[in-house]
């Protein structure tokens, strides 16, 4: 278990300006694995994101990625050193092709060859964007967006993927063919750090579950855990009932 | 009444003899407009602001041209292979043009790119100011002539077309427009830095997350915009053959114009805009007396943004943050 996490947070105080949003935020996300942080409207999960990625800087603390300290370096470095992101509203690149924004996923990539037959591999996936493959970003629905935001983000190989609220606008049958998906692909070896409102579908996917409450993380536990801890289900779990039913 | 007003089916026939040779002259005209049209464009697709500083650029452009011209002539007869002597007025041009492109960005756009918009429309100013009079101070209010009719074999200076009279510069001039527009269209749909550079106009944060770097593509966008300006600089020198400090605000003003008619943002746009500003202007030259051509421009530009505001390639894109 003496592991180096793939990315870990140290006490890490995150402000907007003078407005402090995160609060002495502590975890660590090992190789292989699937973690969720899951939090309401506000809570500062996209900013914990955007913390990673260098775009929200932070004041106290220190991020690790593969034994490295981030915090501080530019955004393209911690890119680089194989970090991918489908960010909040998937931000697929509307007046590009299908086809045109899977190549952009790979774009630090020069193996042009192994690239090639990774995009099979994701058509493979999602069958539909195959048949969308040159068509505008725009014109895809929010599903496909979705998809093909995360075939993009794949296809940069990343160590971590983070993901922002994949569930986000998506109807009950897409959000479970998604997380089978997210499951699948964290299945097949890609470590996954996700944000989620969803507190059901992400834990019914995830290892591990940290929850956040304006900026603070007042709970972590095994997703198993979580499920069945009385404080979760009150707060994040109760209103989903149903959905479990049917989605099992 | 307007002197010299030509009322329509008053002389069609006139219409209809002079009708191939202003064809002619719009598309020469256009190709120029559409290349000073694209660097606005693509600055504005990336920084969402207007270069002010770009009609400038321009006029660096034909004063490079001029010099590479004076220095390779003697007593107004060049005494190098013409054919070389165009192209390197053409590349020192570029060259010199994106070089100082390249300087405007880093001094005077970058330290601001986090700022409000206003400021760095603010600096294009600034910039516009001080490169027009730094070229005021080194090079005078005189306007310089391009001695061109040595650059020209003398039974290729004006060919005829039935009834259209066509100069050799003219097509040229259209030659070379469109073949960089060409060129720019490969390079923008096919490369990986094209690619890489419309990414960037749609949504630069989510370009840096792919591991773009967009400082760096920033850069080529000046670097492209100013050359194909100071191309155009060249260009308008050895058809209208005269260069002065001030022909950056005129040209500049036509640019722009292109660059709104077309949809600005959008390089095709800017493209099409060029070539239609420089037909209809041109076509307009048929009816009205020539000092009203400005006016046509400006009359289309109204025209165009009351019934489609986002210009006629233009698509609406959510407002960037
Ligand atoms: N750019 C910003 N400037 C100032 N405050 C911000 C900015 N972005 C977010 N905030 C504030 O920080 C807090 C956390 O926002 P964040 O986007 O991280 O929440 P979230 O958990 O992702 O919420 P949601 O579920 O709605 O996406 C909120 O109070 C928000 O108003
Ligand atoms: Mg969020």
């Amino acid at each position: 278990m003496e592991r180096e996490p793939v990315l870990k947070f140290e006490h890490i105080d995150a402000y907007y300006g003078s407005i402090q949003v995160l609060y002495d935020i502590n975890f660590e996300v090992y190789a292989g694995e699937l973690v969720c942080l899951l939090g309401g409207n506000a809570s500062g999960k996209s900013t914990t994101l955007k913390t990673i990625l260098g775009v929200c800087k932070v004041r106290n603390g220190t991020i690790t990625l593969k034994g490295e300290r981030i915090n501080g370096k530019p955004t393209k470095e911690i890119i680089a050193m194989g970090v991918a992101i489908v960010p909040e509203n998937r931000r697929i690149f509307p007046k590009m092709t299908v086809m045109e924004n899977l190549e952009l996923g790979a774009y630090l990539r020069r193996d042009k060859e192994q690239v090639r037959e990774e995009i099979e591999n994701i058509f493979e996936l999602f069958p539909i964007l195959r048949k969308r493959a040159n068509q505008m970003g725009v014109t895809l629905s929010g599903g496909e967006q979705q998809m093909l935001a995360m075939g993009r983000a794949l296809l940069s190989r990343p160590e971590i993927l983070l993901m922002d609220e994949p569930s986000m606008g998506l109807s009950p049958l897409l959000v479970n063919q998604q997380f089978e998906i997210i499951q699948e692909v964290n299945q097949r070896g890609t470590t996954i750090f996700m944000v989620e409102q969803n507190a059901n579908m992400a834990l019914s996917i995830a290892d591990r579950g940290y929850v956040l409450q304006t900026g603070e993380i007042v709970l972590h536990d095994t997703a198993q855990a979580l499920l069945e801890n009385e404080m979760m289900k009150k707060a994040y779990l109760g209103g989903h009932e149903d959905e479990e039913d049917t989605g099992e | 009444m307007i002197q010299g007003l030509i009322l329509p089916g008053q002389d069609m026939h006139l219409f209809l003899l002079e009708l191939p040779q202003q064809l002619v002259n719009g598309l020469t005209l256009g190709g120029v407009y559409a290349l000073i049209a694209i660097g606005y464009t693509m600055v504005y697709g990336i920084l969402g602001m207007l270069n002010f500083a770009h009609g400038e650029i321009y006029m660096i452009g034909g004063f490079t041209g001029w010099w590479v011209l004076h220095l390779l002539s003697r007593n107004h007869q060049v005494f190098m292979n013409s054919a070389a002597v165009i192209f390197l007025m053409i590349i020192l041009a570029m060259i010199v043009s994106s070089f100082v492109g390249v300087l405007t960005e880093r001094f005077a756009y970058r330290p601001l790119r986090n700022a409000p918009r206003i400021n760095l429309l603010l600096s294009a100013l600034g910039v516009s100011i001080f490169l027009r009079n730094f070229v005021l101070n080194y090079q005078g209010a005189k306007a310089r002539t391009f001695y061109v009719s040595s650059l020209i074999p003398k039974g290729l200076q004006i060919i005829h077309v039935g009834p259209v009279v066509i100069s050799f510069m003219r097509i040229l001039v259209i030659i070379l427009t469109f073949l960089m527009m060409g060129l720019l269209t490969l390079m923008i749909k096919r490369t990986k830095a094209g690619k890489a550079m419309r990414a960037t106009a749609q949504d630069l944060e989510m370009a840096t997350f792919l591991g773009i770097d967009v400082d760096r593509i920033i850069v080529m966008v000046f670097i492209i915009g100013s050359a194909l300006g100071g191309a155009a600089g060249v260009l308008v020198g050895l058809l209208f053959t005269q260069v002065d400090y001030y022909v950056g605000f005129q040209a500049g003003l036509k640019g722009f114009t292109a660059a709104v008619l077309g949809g600005i943002g959008s390089i095709p746009g800017a493209m099409l805009g060029g070539v239609l500003l420089g037909l209809c202007e041109s076509l307009a030259v048929i009816f009205l007396p020539s000092e009203y051509k400005d006016v046509v421009t400006f009359v289309i530009l109204v025209i165009v943004l009351i019934v489609k505001p986002t210009g006629l390639l233009g698509e609406k894109v959510p407002e960037k943050v």
